[in-house]
This record gives C-alpha cells, sequence and structure tokens, in this order.
C-alpha cells in the first residue's frame, strides 16, 4: 500500500520537484498551459492530467475502480484539501513534462469522449468525476516521482536528465520497492501509451456500435468502452424481439476472417479496430427449426440462411434453389397474385448466386403452388427444405491435411467433417472425439480407437496460421458443447497446464436453450418480413461484411421495422428475460443459476481488473507489497495448520472438504476486487470432490489449449465425494546452458507467470485454490497465487488476448522489471522444497528443450469412468510394492506404492471426519528420495490454473526453476472429480499416471496419489 | 412438392432406362476373370424377365434402348448417368471402350425432360455403379473406374446432398456388393472388404443407416423401387442361385420380392442394379 504510506509526503515532494524542474524547463509553454486551465471549469482545472497521462500512462493504472483502493479513498479528504495548490502543480507538471503537441492531441480526444456519452450520464458522473480525477491526479503525481527515481534508464533522453535530477534530490527517500515498481511501471510506459485516452473516467467513455442485421438493416447503439460482447448482444436481441437468442451470435471482422464475439469478455480486448462493426448472425443452426418455439425465431433463421444460400456458402441444386425461392416469395408477398406480380417482380430478388431466368421462372411456377401458406408456414416449409441440405450448419475451415493437400474441416452439430473440395473424405463424431486442440497453426483431434484398434490416435491439420486454428478449435469448443452437452462445462475455470486460452463456451446448450425455450410466454410476437430484396441484392455472392454493411448501411431509421411498440411485447430488461427464461430446469437450473450469476460477475471482474491495470503502478506496487504480507500470512496458516496436523495430507483434504473453497478464500477475493463472490462460489466448489494432483516436470512450457472432449455429465452429489489425487513429478530436463539459460537469465528474478490468459475470476479462485492447498504439502500453490495476481495485471495492461505465445514474451518482459525482492526469497524457499523432489529425478532424463507438450486440462479419468471407456494402462509403470494401511478408527485406507521404496509413504494419522471414507493410494517413481536436495534453485515461473465442470475440478500448477543453470519444470495436477459413481482406485491411478505420461511424455511422474472419499451414509458400514 | 431426400419418396420410381445386350457381349464385354462363357439366349432371357418385372409388374415406363453391337457393355447403363430427382448427371466412364454409351442416353435423358449435366472433365471418370445414393447422401466408391474428380463432379452435381468417397479395391464397382434395400436400409455383403466398406459409410454419415447383411457380396446388390399401390419392392437374386442371401431377404416382411436371376449377366460382372436407371418423373409436371 504504497499510497497510503507516501501520499501525502509525495505530494508535497511533488510541488518541489516541479517547482524546481518546471519552472526550468520551458516556462512559456507553462503558462499559456495555465492559461488554458483558468478557462476551464472547476472540474476541468484537472485537464492537464490528461496530457500528463498521455507522457505517463501508468497514471492510468492508478484510475482504478475507487472501490478498490480503499487506501487512496481514505485520503481524498486531505487532498481536497490541498486540492488547489495541488492542481497547480498538476499543470506545471503537465507542461514541465509534455510535449505541447501531446498535450493539444489528448485534448481533443478527450473532448470527444466525454460528449458522447448522454446528459444522464454526465450528470451523474459528475461529482464523481471530480473526485475521481483528482485522486488520478494525485496519483499521477506520485508516480511521476517515483518514476523519475528510477526510470533513468528507460525514459525517454528529454525526460531523463529532468528526472535524474529530481531524484537526486528527493529520490533518496523512496524506499526500494518503489524503485522496483518503477521499473515495471517503466514498460508499461512503453507499452501502453495508446491507454492515454483512457485517462478520463471510463464512466464517460462510449463507443458507437453498428449491428448488421440480418434483414439488412442497421442497428446503432453507443456501448460504454469496456462493456463485453453479452451486452451488446443482449441489446441487439432486445431490439428484435428475439427471445430464443442462443442460436445467434455477432460477428466481426478480423484481418479476413470473421470472428465471433466473445459475449464473457469484453468487446473492446477483441475488436482492435474502430468502429465496432458487428453483423448479426445466426451461430448454431437448429437441426430442426420446427422445434423452435417462436416464429420471429425462425423467421431470422430464415434470413440467415437465404443469406447463406444467396451468397453461394450454402450450396442448393437448382431445384432446391428454385423450392426455397419460391417459399421466400410466399413468406414476403404471400399468395401469387398474376396482376400484382409482373413477370419481373421476382428478379428484384436474388435467390442464388448465380440466378438465371430459368430459375426465376421456376421459382414463380412454384410459388404459385403455396397458395394459401401463411407467412410462417411459408418459413417452415422453407426450413424444412434448408435444413436437409448437407451444409447445412456446417462451418467451414480451410486447411491442409498432413501431406499438404487443401482440405476443409466442417464443424457441425454431429462432429467434424473432412472435405477435399466437395467431397467428404472424412467424419468424425463428436463422441468420437476425445480431445481437441490446437498448437499455433496446427490443429490435432485426438480419436476414440474405432472398433477393433487399440489406441488413440491424434490427427493433425495445418490451417493457414495460429489465429485460425484457435478459431477452429473455438468453433469446435462451442458446437460440441452447444450440441452434444447438457451443460456448458463450467466456464473455463482455466485451461490446464497451458499457457493459451481456457475458452469455453458459456452460453447456454442447445438442451438448455430448449428447455427455456418452452417457458416462453407471451404472444407471438408480432414482426414485419421485410423484403429480401434489398438483403439479397447487397448481398450479391459476397458474405456479409463490412463491405455489405456500407452498402446497406441506411438512416438508423430502417430499424424502426421493429418499433418500439413491438419491443414492447418482448421482455425489456435482458437481464430479466435472462433469468426469468432461465429458471425453468431443477437440478440443471442450480447449475444454470451459478452460472449466470458467475457469468455476471465475470464481467465485473473483468471490468474491475482493468481498472487494475489502468492503475498498474500503484497497483503493482499494493500488490507486491500485499503479496508478501499476504504470503507471509498465508505461511503463517500454512505453518499453523501443519502443526496442528502432523498428516498434512488427508487433514488438508478434510479441511478443504469441510470449508468451502470459497470462504477460505475469500478473504483474498475480497482483497482482490472488492466483491463478495462467496455464494457462487460456494455453489461452485462445493459439490467438486475428486481430486488428482499431478506434479510434473518439464522442459518448456507447453502451450496449446486442449479441449478433452466430454459427452456425458453426471450431476455432483454431495453426499458421497471420491477423490483421486494423482502427483507426479516428472524428470528434470537437462536443459543445453546454452538454449534454454538465454531465457532463463532474463527471467531469473522471481516470476511468477500465469496463463495469462485468465481472467480475473479465474485467476482469483485459482490463487484461492492454490492458498488451500498450500495449508498441506503443497507449497508452490500459494505462490502461484501471487503469480496469478500478478500476471493478470500483466495481461490487462497489454490488453493481449490469449495466445500463449504473445504472452510468453509479455511475461519475459515483466520478469526483467521485477527485481529480486524479500518476496522473492520467501518463495524460493518453497521452492527449495519443491526442488527437492525435481532433483531427485533430475538426470532421468534429458529432454529436449523447446519441446512443448501437449496438455491436457480435462480429467479424462472422468470421462472414462463416465463414458465407460477402457483405459489403458501403461504396465510397466505401475508401481511395484503396494503397501496398505487401514487406520482402526475410521473406514480410513491408505495405499502406499514405492517403485524402489525409497520413498517413504504418507500415513494416516489425522483421522479423517467421520462422514466420510476415504481411501488412497500414492504412487511414487523411485527416483524421488525423500530428501532434499541442495539448494533451492531459484523458482522462474509458477502457473496455476483451474479448470471446472460440472463434476469436475482441476487444477494445474507450473512452477518453474533453475538450479545451477539448469531449468526444471514441475507440473501439478489435481482432480477433484465428483460423483456418484464408484472410483475404481487402481483405473484411476493407472489411468493418472498414464494421462501424465501421456501428456509430458518427456516428462516423468514422481508421484501420484489416489485418494477417495465417500459418504458413509452410502456405505454399509 | 417434396424437394430433398424425404425418406417417404425414397425408391419413388415412374420411368426405367434399359438397353438391349448386343451379342458381342459374350465376347467382347469387359469382365474382371476370365470364366464361363456368357449363354447369350439365356442372358437375353434373363434380361427380358428383368424388363418384364419392371413394366408389366410394376408398372413403370420402361424406355427400352436397342443394343449396339458396338458397345459389347451397353446393356449395363446405370453406369453412364446417374439421375437423382430431377437431374441426370451423364458420366464418363472409366472403361475407354464404354464412353460412347454415353450419347444415346443424353438424347434418352433429355427427352425425358431431366436437367442434363454432362461430365467433361478429361480428368475425371465415374461410373454409375460406384454410386450408392441412399436417398439422405451419396456415396462414391474410389474403384479402377471411379475417381476424386468423377466424384468431384457429381457433388458439384447434386449439391443438396453430402458426397462421400469410400474406397474400393476388390471389387468392380462399390455396388458390386451392396445396395440399398429399403429407406435408410443398405444390404451389404459378408466379405470383409464389404464390411470394411460400409463401416467408412458408416462413419461418414450422419444418419445411421440399418444394414441388411447377406452372405454373398453379389446378392447384396437389389433392387429397391416404392410404387404406389404397391409399396417396399425388392427385386433380388433368385434362391436358385444364391439361397443363403435369398433366405435373408425373405425376411424382410413388409417388402414385395421378387426374385430375379441374373446369372449370365454376372459372368461379365452386371448385377441387378447395372441394368437399369431408374427415375421418379413428376406425372404432372
Amino acid at each position: 500500500m504504497t499510497t497510503e504510506v507516501g501520499s501525502e509526503s509525495e505530494v508535497n515532494k511533488q510541488a518541489e520537484q516541479i517547482g524546481s524542474g518546471a519552472a526550468q524547463e520551458k516556462p512559456d509553454e507553462e503558462a499559456s498551459e495555465s492559461q488554458q486551465n483558468a478557462s476551464l471549469e472547476p472540474e476541468e482545472e484537472k485537464r492537464p492530467v490528461s496530457p500528463t497521462a498521455s507522457k505517463s500512462p501508468r497514471s492510468q493504472k492508478k484510475e482504478k475502480d475507487p472501490s478498490e483502493s480503499r487506501g487512496i479513498s481514505r485520503f481524498i479528504p486531505p487532498w481536497l484539501k490541498k486540492q488547489k495548490s495541488y492542481s497547480l502543480v498538476e499543470a506545471k507538471d503537465g507542461v514541465e513534462r509534455k510535449e505541447p503537441t501531446e498535450a493539444v492531441v489528448e485534448e481533443p480526444i478527450v473532448e470527444k469522449d466525454e460528449s458522447l456519452p448522454e446528459e444522464g450520464r454526465v450528470a451523474k458522473g459528475d461529482a464523481e468525476e471530480i473526485l475521481e480525477r483528482k485522486r488520478q491526479d494525485v496519483k499521477v503525481d506520485e508516480k511521476d516521482e517515483k518514476h523519475s527515481v528510477s526510470s533513468a534508464e528507460t525514459q525517454p533522453a528529454k525526460e531523463d536528465s529532468k528526472e535524474i535530477e529530481v531524484a537526486k534530490v528527493e529520490g533518496i527517500q523512496e524506499d526500494k520497492r518503489e524503485g522496483e515498481t518503477a521499473k515495471r511501471e517503466t514498460k508499461e510506459v512503453q507499452t501502453a501509451e495508446l491507454k492515454a485516452a483512457q485517462k478520463v473516467s471510463k464512466k464517460l467513455k462510449t463507443v458507437p456500435c453498428k449491428v448488421m442485421l440480418l434483414d439488412g438493416t442497421e442497428y446503432s447503439c453507443d456501448l460504454e468502452k469496456r462493456a463485453t460482447g453479452q451486452v451488446l448482444f443482449d441489446k441487439v436481441c432486445e431490439q428484435l424481439n428475439l427471445l430464443e437468442k442462443d442460436y445467434f451470435g455477432l460477428l466481426f471482422q478480423e484481418n479476413d476472417q470473421k470472428s465471433w464475439l466473445d459475449p464473457s469478455k469484453e468487446i473492446k480486448k477483441q475488436v482492435r479496430n474502430l468502429p465496432w462493426i458487428f453483423t448479426f448472425n445466426v451461430k448454431f443452426y437448429p437441426p430442426d427449426p420446427s422445434q423452435l418455439t417462436e416464429d420471429i425465431t425462425r423467421y431470422f433463421l430464415c434470413l440467415q440462411l437465404r443469406q447463406d444460400i444467396a451468397s453461394g456458402r450454402l450450396p442448393c441444386s437448382f431445384v432446391t434453389h428454385a423450392l426455397l425461392g419460391s417459399y421466400t416469395l410466399q413468406a414476403e408477398l404471400g399468395d401469387y397474385d398474376p396482376e400484382e406480380h409482373s413477370s419481373d417482380y421476382i428478379s428484384e430478388f436474388q435467390f442464388a448466386p448465380n440466378q438465371t431466368k430459368e430459375m426465376e421462372e421456376k421459382v414463380v411456377e412454384l410459388h404459385k403452388t403455396h397458395r394459401g401458406l401463411s407467412p410462417a408456414q411459408a418459413d417452415s416449409q422453407f426450413l424444412e427444405n434448408a435444413k436437409r441440405l448437407s451444409m447445412y450448419g456446417v462451418d467451414l475451415h480451410h486447411a491442409k491435411d498432413s501431406e499438404g493437400v487443401d482440405i476443409k474441416l466442417g464443424v457441425c452439430a454431429n462432429g467434424l467433417l473432412i472435405y477435399k473440395d466437395r467431397l467428404r473424405i472424412n467424419r468424425f463424431a463428436w463422441p468420437k472425439i476425445l480431445k481437441i486442440s490446437y498448437k499455433r497453426s496446427n490443429f490435432y483431434i485426438k480419436v476414440r480407437p474405432a472398433e477393433l484398434e487399440q489406441f488413440e490416435s491424434t490427427i493433425g491439420f495445418k490451417l493457414p496460421n495460429h489465429r485460425a486454428a484457435k478459431r477452429l478449435w473455438k468453433v469446435c469448443v462451442e458446437h460440441h458443447t452447444f450440441y452434444r452437452l447438457v451443460s456448458p462445462e463450467q466456464p473455463p475455470k482455466a485451461k490446464f497446464l497451458t499457457l493459451g486460452s481456457k475458452f469455453r463456451y458459456s452460453g447456454r446448450t442447445q438442451a438448455q436453450t430448449r428447455q427455456a425455450s418452452t417457458l416462453i410466454d407471451r404472444p407471438a410476437p408480432y414482426f414485419e418480413r421485410t423484403s429480401s430484396k434489398r438483403v439479397s441484392r447487397s448481398l450479391d455472392g459476397a458474405p456479409i461484411g463490412v463491405v455489405d454493411q456500407k452498402e446497406i448501411s441506411g438512416p438508423a431509421g430502417d430499424v424502426s421495422v421493429y418499433g418500439p411498440g413491438v419491443a414492447g411485447q418482448g421482455i425489456f430488461q435482458d437481464g430479466d428475460g435472462k433469468r426469468e427464461v432461465r429458471s425453468p430446469t431443477k437440478t440443471p437450473q442450480l447449475q444454470f443459476t451459478t452460472e449466470g450469476k458467475k457469468n455476471s460477475l465475470r464481467v465485473e471482474g473483468e471490468n474491475i481488473y482493468v481498472r487494475h491495470s489502468n492503475l498498474m503502478l500503484e497497483d503493482l506496487d499494493k500488490t507486491q507489497d500485499d503479496i508478501l504480507k499476504h504470503q507471509a500470512s498465508i505461511s503463517e496458516l500454512k505453518r499453523h495448520f501443519m502443526e496442528s496436523t502432523p498428516e498434512p495430507r488427508p487433514n488438508e483434504w478434510e479441511k478443504r472438504r469441510i470449508t468451502p473453497l470459497s470462504q477460505q478464500t475469500q478473504g483474498r477475493k475480497d482483497h482482490l476486487f472488492k466483491m463478495d463472490i462467496l455464494p457462487v462460489k460456494e455453489k461452485q466448489q462445493i459439490p467438486a470432490v475428486l481430486i488428482v494432483e499431478e506434479k510434473v516436470q518439464e522442459t518448456d512450457k507447453s502451450s496449446h489449449e486442449t479441449l478433452n472432449v466430454v459427452e456425458v455429465k453426471k450431476q455432483a452429489e454431495v453426499g458421497k465425494e471420491e477423490r483421486v489425487i494423482t502427483e507426479g513429478v516428472n524428470g528434470r530436463d537437462k536443459v543445453p546452458p546454452g538454449s534454454d539459460s538465454g531465457e532463463t537469465r532474463k527471467v531469473e528474478p522471481l516470476t511468477h507467470k500465469d496463463s495469462p490468459s485468465l481472467s480475473s475470476e479465474n485467476s482469483s479462485s485459482s490463487s484461492s485454490e492454490s492458498e488451500e492447498e498450500d495449508v498441506g504439502e503443497y507449497r508452490p500453490h500459494h505462490r502461484v497465487t501471487e503469480g496469478t495476481i500478478r500476471e493478470e495485471q500483466e495481461e490487462n495492461e497489454e490488453e493481449v488476448e490469449e495466445e500463449k505465445e504473445e504472452q510468453a514474451s509479455k511475461v519475459v518482459q515483466c520478469m526483467e522489471a521485477v527485481p529480486e525482492a524479500s518476496s522473492v526469497k520467501q518463495i524460493t524457499v518453497e521452492t527449495v522444497q519443491e526442488n527437492v523432489v525435481s532433483q531427485k529425478s533430475s538426470g532421468e532424463k534429458s529432454l529436449k528443450e523447446g519441446d512443448k507438450q501437449d496438455i491436457r486440462e480435462e480429467t479424462e479419468e472422468e470421462q472414462h469412468k463416465v463414458n465407460g471407456e477402457v483405459s489403458h494402462v501403461d504396465i510397466d509403470v505401475l508401481p511395484e510394492i503396494i503397501c496398505c494401511s487401514e487406520p482402526p478408527v475410521v473406514k480410513t485406507e491408505m495405499v502406499t506404492i514405492s517403485d524402489a521404496s525409497q520413498r517413504t509413504e504418507i500415513s494416516t494419522k489425522e483421522v479423517p471426519i467421520v462422514q466420510t471414507e476415504t481411501k488412497t493410494i500414492t504412487y511414487e517413481s523411485p527416483q524421488i528420495d525423500g530428501g532434499a536436495g541442495g539448494d533451492a534453485g531459484t523458482l522462474l515461473t509458477a502457473q496455476t490454473i483451474t479448470s471446472e465442470s460440472v463434476s469436475t475440478t482441476t487444477t494445474t500448477h507450473i512452477t518453474k526453476t533453475v538450479k545451477g543453470g539448469v531449468s526444471e519444470t514441475r507440473i501439478e495436477k489435481r482432480i477433484v472429480i465428483t460423483g456418484d459413481a464408484d472410483i475404481d482406485h487402481d483405473q484411476a491411478l493407472a489411468q493418472a499416471i498414464k494421462e501424465a505420461k501421456e501428456q509430458h511424455p518427456d516428462m516423468s511422474v514422481t508421484r501420484v496419489v489416489v485418494h477417495k472419499e465417500t459418504g458413509v451414509e452410502e456405505e454399509e458400514e | 412438392m417434396a424437394a430433398l431426400g424425404h425418406l417417404s419418396t425414397f425408391g419413388r420410381v415412374t420411368h426405367a432406362v434399359v438397353r438391349g445386350l448386343p451379342e458381342s457381349l459374350c465376347q467382347h464385354a469387359l469382365r474382371r476373370h476370365k470364366g464361363d462363357e456368357v449363354d447369350f439366349a439365356r442372358a437375353e432371357r434373363e434380361h427380358q424377365l428383368y424388363v418384364g418385372v419392371l413394366k408389366n409388374k410394376l408398372g413403370l415406363q420402361v424406355v427400352e434402348l436397342p443394343a449396339d453391337e458396338s458397345l459389347p457393355d451397353c446393356v449395363f447403363v446405370e453406369d453412364v448417368a446417374v439421375v437423382c430427382e430431377e437431374t441426370a448427371l451423364l458420366t464418363r466412364p472409366g472403361a475407354v471402350s464404354r464412353r460412347k454409351e454415353v450419347d444415346m442416353m443424353k438424347g434418352t435423358l433429355e427427352n425425358l425432360q431431366l436437367n442434363i449435366v454432362e461430365m467433361t472433365d478429361e480428368n475425371a471418370t465415374l461410373d454409375g455403379g460406384d454410386v450408392l445414393f441412399t436417398g439422405r447422401e451419396f456415396f462414391v466408391g474410389l474403384s479402377k473406374r471411379t475417381n476424386q474428380r468423377g466424384a468431384e463432379i457429381l457433388a458439384d452435381t447434386f449439391k443438396d446432398y453430402a458426397v462421400s468417397t469410400v474406397p474400393v479395391s476388390d471389387t468392380l464397382h462399390l455396388k458390386s456388393f451392396c445396395s440399398m434395400a429399403g429407406p435408410n436400409l443398405i444390404a451389404i455383403g459378408s466379405s470383409e472388404p464389404a464390411q470394411k466398406a460400409l463401416k467408412i459409410m458408416q462413419q461418414m454419415s450422419d444418419h445411421r443407416y440399418d444394414k441388411l447383411t447377406v452372405p454373398d457380396d453379389v446378392a447384396a446388390n437389389c433392387v429397391y423401387l416404392n410404387i404406389p399401390n404397391k409399396g417396399h419392392v425388392l427385386l433380388h437374386r433368385a434362391p436358385e442361385e444364391y439361397p443363403e442371401s435369398a433366405k435373408v431377404f425373405e425376411k424382410l416382411k413388409d417388402h414385395m420380392l421378387i426374385p430375379v436371376t441374373n446369372t449370365e449377366l454376372e459372368k461379365v460382372d452386371g448385377l441387378l442394379t447395372c441394368s437399369s436407371i431408374l427415375i421418379n418423373k413428376k406425372v404432372d409436371l
């Protein structure tokens, strides 16, 4: 909490600084600047700040959510008192540092942003805004000061001279910690230039946004800059009066490709270019449109299909073109009327990419036969025919097969289709696909062994680029979830062991949306079928896109088709609507609700998260500081627990069981986000029961996302719990000094690398989990916590999308910026322990450096069990010695297996809670000797990733350490599976080992623990 | 108007195109294996019975094309055109000696007012015997007679349907061991290649087909029709020829079963589907 400590004194310093420094610099500018200031409204006195901001963007970071910076708000009163002198200072400051031009440039932007919001917003924001700005200013000053202390290396030359001077005078008082931060900030300064504009209170920021609707009209609105995709989507659906909206989505143009806007994420993080232009499209084509509840939904689907057909995306034969065209005419024009429908009425429509006279004649001919069909009936007929088209609902992606042959991958409701030209050359139904992953520009599917085959096979495809691979992967994840699962997997608790995307489809599944649709209770909304003439014309073969938009972009008045009256019939509030629709199901509903809340939380979290990033400078300070404190307290806690409980492992489990994660971690979260996530958390966590933990050492980072396809979801039952803990430590890699160490050195100072892609919520939860685990033997985890948090900020800072490669470099940067601090030591200590294990295993294998592992984030255990799939076990891995001990008191079973009997098993001393029966099997590979090795080495990175699905929670920790030039990576995976199915321990163990091996072939599994807890009620004791 | 793959209309047939067999067939027809010589008289008799079933028993309008002595294989009309709904794809048969068979077929189909698509690509070959239309999709055997390009053109012609390719290496055509025996019902031989091909087809398809496995591969080639007032009609190989397979067919309770002898033409790789092109013309159009 540097702010608290330093703010007042710093202000003073700042004043001094400015006085001395600024005066010398550019008196003229200063004068003009202050003039300008004078003419401004009081609240605008702060304006100069924004120029300042552009210069030192980190000041933006200060702009963090007020509620978050407790310390800051406390000091508001003092600041206010000083306001006057302060603002003067500020002005000078700005002049002094800013290039006049910069300031000028900046100003208009600010202006514009402010002018966008409506009156209401302004009114509401005024007071707050003033406060906030003042606060900002103060912070800016602080920052600048700090900055000046240590930024010599990174600051532009001009500033350097000035700042250094100042630093000499004042910098002495700055403490080391600040110096650190400053360094980091420097980096931010460089990268965050663009964010300068954000300086102004975010409340004022809106972004104009256009959405091309399916009927060719355009919907415009202003969105808060940080709005998520969902906000816009809901607005659009409201405009359209559409309730069954889960089939739809918003597309935006990205390079040459269109991508779906992720509702759960902020738009600005996804859409790089202004203006924001989207097209409203069908995302999931209902396999049976007749099951849609409302005609209006079918209507929009029809519009989409007409576009698809006219543009050639949905190929049809001549006859089908004619038939579908005739239904279109019937729906839009009604019965054929020879008088009204002169010979050329039809040529205004486009039915096919290349429409011929002959086709039009055929259309007319067929139109005559539809007499009497209502528009809705005609639409239905249209859909009945369209849905049979082989390419209906198939999302095609260009790729090459392993031999470099051009193919297309089609993602659809049933699975993945492989086309060569127009021929289907293969097909992988969803149930056959075990895993979907991508790595760089490669896309992989792992398929079940065929009937007589014994082994799963992985099939790779080459996509044009990384983005394309990722897009395809996402589409697959979404389609699989939507069509095959009853409910979505818990939104990405996180990707498992991957640095990449933790993306999951978080919307409703088809099953859910159907269920929800049954609850729709409103009179069929009135809507007017706009003539498709214009639409089709404008389409003209070109897929909807920016071009179309230009062509079509009519006055906003077009939208009035759906005028207010119409909207009135619908549900007015998005939120309400959602909830209303969602409430139906029973068990699923619980899940569902949770889901919903979670989502909203996520959204908020993200916002806050960003604020954090804006306040990076200060925040870092805090974080750093706080982390230390926090860590200390955690260690204490841990110590406490360890002392009180001789047997850490079972105890930890017990504790885990007893205390909902959320509670344990709430403090932490609070600290981070000042949000009460507890209820949600509880819901999510309590049912979680089966744990698999795995420690692996890995060469370098592995990165790419995987999706394990789990078809069946079990309903978690709290009563009965099972846990499997797998812990494997993998052989360390010997890294050739030359190769890895280069990077290593850079990274040397402590860093916690986390999956940058984690959303704030994810990371918070993972951190909480790790903390919890820390209580036991799993120390690295809480270290990871910090990493998580920091990484988060890092991520925000750069607004990077979850591309791991990018991230990696980012992380490195950040690492460089972090000097070794006291916190490092603390962490290191823990690392030592970790390393003990790893060192034993070292020498086992020389790993190929740079070998990237494919890591699965999902528990296949569950999958196997659930699906009854046979697991192929590597027998040679299986332990040779098995000791069983059955503590008398409770039904507790502990099995320890040691390959070379070098390792001690974990014995149960702690009596588990009476209501449970536990069983634990431990496997440890011989390479581990209990002792410990030499020096701890330096922790390079640590990350925690947590993923959750209905019945599974997976937490993965990856730590990288460097010892004497050798880096080792250690992966621990803990999987908690909840369910009422019995789990075969041996199988679970074997499976865990096998999976670990598969996932990290170049690492070795050192330890696997399977622990099961069963509610006693279920047992016949 | 039912356009696409309505199961209820699968097998609907109003017209059939057949062609007489030339005497040159006995000596010059292409055949995979040297074997017994074709008894022309008997072959002709069998063929007449076959046509008689279509024409008289089932009431189809049968267009009978004259034989051409210069085209020994011309009786196997199936290979030169693929007709689906109102579109006919004139093929480019894999055997060069058969390419001229297309000419007469073209005129015939034009007269029937079908939309004609010709396969002009010189790199493409396609025999109709490699094309299995299930009512929902096409499977095209990639054989000695049919290549990828041919299959692509077929896919371009029948855009509404998925077209999947199936490698065929042990038999002449895809339909040498399978055919449709009803809506959603695939008759399949028991041989390993046949079963393997079926697996591939099942994997490639979004639909689940029932299968009717018969002991003899060639007996799996049967002709299914859906005739108003008669319902499911199945022409299958006679019990005298393939008793075990015939027994399997006889289990189809809902079908009107018509055993047809095809012993002679089989000697030159001709099966039941080979000798006709079945067309469903809308009465009023």
